[in-house]
């Protein structure tokens, strides 16, 4: 056990799932790192922000294949190769560019086990980088989950901290379903103790990372931490928080999101998605329909602004949610007061 | 005469930076004892009662229940004689000026806090390896399921006077999950060798449930190395295992089916934490850990029965022997610890689970060092 960036999580869980598993390939640009680059070096940069560095060093290109910037034909290829007995782990390098290959991921690999009477297996991963806070602008900043979880046949990972990257990642690939798996590209360099050791941790058990008795917090991937930052704040003024992260947004731990309700009675979903139709609406009327009678206060959500992400950095600061408006949000439940009736 | 004690936040072993007043379990003005329990503290790995270090009048509780706040910081005072409110204030004020907690905090970072990883004839043991002096070193040996850290309250006691070893054993923690033919004797064997790695040719053995028979087994196969055996609830006595928390044990694999299994351990439920059924869990998801857990079970207790019996290690053994067992013990009966010969010290605790080293530390510890007597 030692500390292990974000970054270092991932490579780390690709490596052990590529040693122990010859069928386990990476396909995607540049995941080899800069092969065929002017300065002749093999594996210079081991993906765009380095995630597979040494892995095409190690396993060679039979496994490691640096595909053309065509997501069409790779993310399909993968789909095939899935469904024939390999355990591709595609590459999509920025989420934004599922466009170029949605009918690939959405009409054919979710659709595979369902459309061939459950006889097809698809263990294909696709990873992904998402989310604002790296100056990257509109088309490489988005945080695109809610559009797979919307997809039947699709699970959908959104990890948290290096541990749970490691752990979820492992579990991605041994999972003989079509697996999303999102990696916030700001939280490359964040550390943490993992374990050296190969570890899963199962989809669709969420993980309570602060337990309080006022308010519980649901937040996805990098919002998690802030989540935390503003609970532990909060609790130096006698507000207690629960936070719940729930790893996977499809299939999403409903159970434990209602426990949490139930016990506290108000509710805050911090979501860095775009508003409309995200999972904050989601999981909000979730509790609205299941849980109305535990609800001392409106749910609130905490979401960026229903625009593009911003280039300029003041405007992208103030487009994220933060710290501070997680904790007003959490101080505007605990001060509601239900109108008197006349 | 008037003397005033601080009531500070204590310091559950070298990871606790700090700690949180969960309850005071006696009102402001009332009179207590020196080592009467006085207030309930929580850790991150544990919730642990706090006894008084002093007699004396509660006169404040400068803590509310719920706070945070780091070791050392005042969450109390206690008075003697006639002290005047003016008197504690006065007190208060001048411990909160020079108060600094990260001070504490700095010692707690110190690197000897950190197991290490420990080759033994190629097999990886997660070690803490602390303390030093004259005296002949500890080895302490944790149960099914359990890892180092079950040592957290007594290690660094123990190892104020000398070497205290605890590690996890295989198939446990941070150790290989290659666990052989996972009997007592085959961890019992890997564990002479560990000490043989160390450079440890004899220690005080102190063994808590299946670690309480890798004792019995260790001091059958290696007299020589086993200057005295502490046995906290061991295994080994008597036939009779509760096979649902071996199995519960095995098969949860979420907080919510293991919360329930964990409490079988305890007298007290509240006693576990959020935090350590969050480790235990994170060791359960490593690849092999649940098969070697699965090995050592169906090894030790097949048909759920113990299947060694360990009793004539007892009568032969020639160093001081100490059983601690909880009145309330779930796991295994204290009733096993009947009819041993006449010189070993029996000790139960009452309101007591199966896990007195914790739910009891500081009567354990001081057992434990009764019998620490350093003839070669």
């Amino acid at each position: 056990m030692s500390k292990k960036s974000f970054r270092q999580a991932i490579n780390e869980a690709l490596r052990q799932e590529m040693r122990r598993d010859p069928r386990v390939i990476l396909m995607g640009e540049d995941v080899a790192g800069g092969q065929g680059g002017s300065s002749g070096v093999t594996d210079a940069w081991g993906g765009v922000l380095g995630v597979t560095k040494g892995l095409y060093t190690e396993f060679g290109p039979e496994r490691v294949l640096d595909t053309p910037i065509t997501e069409a034909s790779y993310i399909g290829a993968a789909a095939g190769a899935a469904a024939t007995g390999l355990r591709p782990v595609a590459e999509l390098m920025f989420v934004d560019f599922v466009g170029c290959c949605l009918d690939q991921i959405m009409n054919q690999a979710a659709k595979f086990r369902y459309m061939f009477g459950g006889k097809a297996r698809t263990p294909l991963v696709i990873r992904a980088m998402y989310g604002a806070g790296f100056n990257a602008a509109a088309q490489h900043s988005q945080a695109l989950y809610p559009i797979f979880t919307h997809i039947p046949g699709l699970k959908v990972v959104v990890p948290s901290s290096p541990y749970e990257a490691k752990g979820l990642l492992i579990e991605a690939i041994r999972d003989d379903d079509p697996v999303i798996f999102l990696e916030n590209k700001v939280m490359y360099d964040d550390e943490e103790e993992v374990p050296d050791e190969a570890y899963t941790i199962p989809f669709g058990e969420a993980n309570l990372t602060r337990e309080g008795d006022d308010v519980t917090l649901v937040a996805f991937g990098r919002m998690v931490g802030f989540a935390n930052e503003a609970a532990d704040r909060l609790a130096k003024d006698g507000i207690s928080c629960t936070v719940i992260d729930p790893r996977t947004t499809s299939p999403l731990d409903s159970a434990t999101i209602l426990d949490c309700v139930a016990d506290t009675g108000r509710l805050v979903i911090v979501d860095e998605a775009s508003p409309r139709c995200n999972m904050a609406t989601d999981v909000a009327a979730l509790v609205a329909e299941e849980a109305f009678d535990a609800l001392k206060a409106p749910i609130r959500r905490v979401t960026p602004p229903h625009t593009p992400v911003p280039f300029a950095t003041v405007l992208e600061k103030l487009y994220l949610p933060d710290v501070g408006r997680i904790e007003a949000a959490v101080r505007s439940v605990m001060g509601y007061k239900a109108r008197q009736e006349a | 005469m008037t003397v005033i004690t601080p009531i500070t936040m204590p310091k559950f072993g070298l990871a606790m930076t700090e700690g949180k007043l969960a309850g005071w379990s006696v009102p402001p003005g009332s009179t207590v004892s020196a080592g009467q329990e006085i207030a309930d503290i929580e850790t991150s790995k544990i919730t642990n009662g706090y006894e008084s270090p002093a007699s004396g009048v509660l006169r404040r509780q400068v803590a509310s229940e719920g706070e945070t706040l780091p070791v050392g910081a005042l969450i109390g005072v206690l008075a003697e004689g006639n002290a005047s409110d003016a008197e504690i204030d006065a007190f208060i004020e001048q411990f909160q000026s020079t108060f600094r907690a990260s001070e504490t905090q700095g010692e707690a970072d110190a690197p000897a806090a950190r197991p290490t990883l420990v080759d033994v004839d190629g097999l990886s043991l997660q070690v803490q390896d602390m303390g030093q002096g004259n005296g002949l070193p500890v080895l302490l040996i944790h149960g099914f399921g359990g890892d180092l850290t079950n040592w957290l309250l007594n290690q660094d006691v123990l190892a104020e006077q000398r070497r205290v070893i605890s590690f996890d054993l295989p198939g446990h923690g941070g150790s290989t999950k290659q666990v052989g033919d996972g009997t007592p004797a085959a961890l019992a064997a890997i564990t002479a060798r560990l000490l043989e790695t160390l450079g440890v040719g004899r220690a005080h053995v102190v063994g808590h449930s299946l670690g309480g028979a890798i004792a019995l087994e260790l001091a059958r196969a290696h007299p020589d190395k086993v200057a005295s055996l502490g046995l906290i609830a061991p295994a080994g006595l008597g036939p009779d295992i509760n096979m649902d928390f071996i199995e519960g044990f095995i098969t949860a694999d979420r907080r919510k089916t293991l919360e329930p299994v964990l409490a079988l351990l305890v007298n007290d439920p509240a006693l576990i934490t959020r935090n350590m059924v969050e480790g235990i869990i994170r060791f359960k998801r490593l690849d092999g850990a649940k098969q070697g857990l699965e090995t050592i079970a169906a090894a030790c207790f097949p048909e759920g029965r113990q299947k060694d019996a360990l009793r004539d290690v007892l009568s032969t053994f020639g160093g001081p022997v100490q059983v601690i067992w909880g009145e309330a013990d779930r796991i295994l009966s204290p009733e096993a610890a009947q009819g041993l010969p006449a010189s070993i010290a029996v000790t139960r605790l009452p309101q007591t689970g199966h896990m007195p080293q914790m739910e009891k530390a500081k009567q354990v510890n001081d057992l434990l060092a009764g019998i620490l007597h350093d003839t070669p």
